[in-house]
């Protein structure tokens, strides 16, 4: 287990109701930090084109994760 | 000069365009982005940027820096707001000098079609219902909590 700081933006804290949590979690990468958040937070449903981020740099779905990172979970972008 | 920000003030176009400005370059192409009154079918009143600043400014600069490399231009500046817009405010601003047109263009496109695509900003409209909805983010969230949103 790993212990991963995640924040969550836009739709994405307003589907949580919360910016942030602290998880312990077997999850390996981003992905699968997601389906766990899924479970936990019954309004989360999809990442479907949507971005992710680790310790600020954009970061891939399967990007390996390590102790103590903070990920940010990015809804689907609409700037501009 | 390179220069990307991220403002909760009315973007000054003066000042921008004066960024822009050098002897060497023949050519200026500024993009604006501007608030408008309907989205998909909805009369949109006004609507609001959530901005994640860190990651869009590092971001944003990286897309300057490639803009500037691929098509050799020599000045490439963007701004992008935050917060509560009304209808016609410039929410966006990308501008590009070169000394021919040609680059110019197309570097402006690129910037603003790649900080589309990459940016940490999220839309938030408000439509003339009284409902508020993030923009591209329908299927996000379960449809049963739809009344979370706004």
């Amino acid at each position: 287990m790993i212990k991963i700081s995640v924040r969550y933006f836009a739709a994405f804290r307003e589907a949580t109701g919360i910016e942030s949590e602290t998880l312990e979690t077997p999850a390996q990468t981003p992905a699968e930090l997601f389906s766990e958040c899924i479970t936990l937070h019954g309004s989360l449903r999809s990442r479907t084109a949507s971005l992710v981020a680790i310790n600020d740099e954009m970061a891939d779905w399967e990007t390996p994760l390590n102790d103590g990172d903070e990920v940010l979970f990015f809804p689907p972008v609409a700037g501009g | 000069v390179k220069r990307f920000e991220i403002t909760a003030q009315a973007i000054d176009l003066e000042a921008f365009r004066a960024l822009l400005i050098s002897q060497s370059c023949g050519a200026c192409v500024q993009f604006e982005g501007w608030v408008r009154d309907h989205n998909e079918g909805q009369k949109v009143l006004r609507l609001e940027y959530e901005v994640y600043a860190p990651l869009a400014v590092k971001e944003g600069n990286r897309i300057l820096d490639q803009a500037m490399e691929r098509f050799g231009v020599e000045n490439a500046c963007a701004v992008h707001r935050s917060g509560l817009m009304e209808l016609s405010e410039v929410a966006v601003l990308v501008g590009v000098s070169s000394p021919h047109r040609g680059a110019a263009f197309d570097a402006c496109r690129y910037i603003i079609d790649q900080a589309k695509l990459r940016l940490p900003i999220w839309k938030k409209e408000h439509y003339e219902s009284g409902e508020a909805e993030w923009v591209n983010c329908r299927h996000c969230y379960a449809a049963g909590d739809h009344h979370h949103i706004g």
